[in-house]
């Protein structure tokens, strides 16, 4: 069970219930077909670094989730057939990448890392 | 008395003397997050484009991870392919 991680982009012009509903259905897709979500984080509303599809922001949500690698196939493909999808990222994660959430979870990290690269950026 | 005013027919080129170091190593660093905007920030000039090695100094394993999280970021949106005054 490797595990991965998912960001997606939704367009902004549904209502918030409505951008939920709809992460939803994805999450509910991954929890069908015996994936186990460890983690799910909602940017909300973000503004996109350049036009999409027309639109200047862009409703972030991020899932982290273990699941057997056939899954990956089903869930793009409804990703990409659903229109309200502006875009996605589905990385599998490393050792390092599994370590880094985790430390990023428990919240300890990132004081000490940004005080760490400030003081290595001067 | 020559000597007093040498004058270089070519402009000396002034070395940056401070020692360049793989700012990863050295913090220990292991992963870098594609969703850390700000962060990446310190590797992208103003146009957005990926800083050289010989500019930011990182070893060569770090820089592929950096250009690939970079790259990672523009497609989500949360960094420009290109633009001109981004910092």
């Amino acid at each position: 069970m490797q595990q991965y991680e998912i960001v997606i982009v939704l367009t902004p012009l549904l209502s918030v219930d409505a951008a939920a509903e709809g992460i939803a259905k994805f999450s509910k897709i991954l929890t069908d077909n015996g994936a186990e979500i460890v983690q799910e984080d909602n940017w909300g509303l973000r503004k996109l670094a350049y036009p999409i599809q027309k639109k200047t922001t862009g409703y972030y949500h991020l899932t982290e989730f273990r699941a057997p690698g056939d899954l990956i196939n089903k869930l793009e493909i409804e990703l990409r057939r659903d229109e309200r999808v502006l875009r996605f990222l589905t990385i599998a994660l490393d050792k390092h990448a599994i370590a880094y959430n985790e430390k990023k979870r428990s919240g300890a990290f990132n004081q000490k890392k940004s005080v760490k690269t400030e003081e290595a950026a001067n | 008395m020559a000597n007093e005013q040498i004058k270089y027919v070519t402009a000396p080129k002034v070395e940056d003397t401070r020692k360049k170091y793989c700012r990863f190593k050295k913090n220990g660093i292991k992963y870098i997050d594609y969703k850390d905007a700000n962060f990446l920030l310190k590797f992208v000039n103003d146009q957005g484009k990926v800083l050289p090695r010989r500019l930011t100094g990182t070893s060569l394993k770090f820089q592929r991870k950096v250009a690939q999280a970079v790259k990672r970021a523009r497609h989500i949106g949360l960094l420009p392919y290109v633009t001109d005054s981004l910092k």
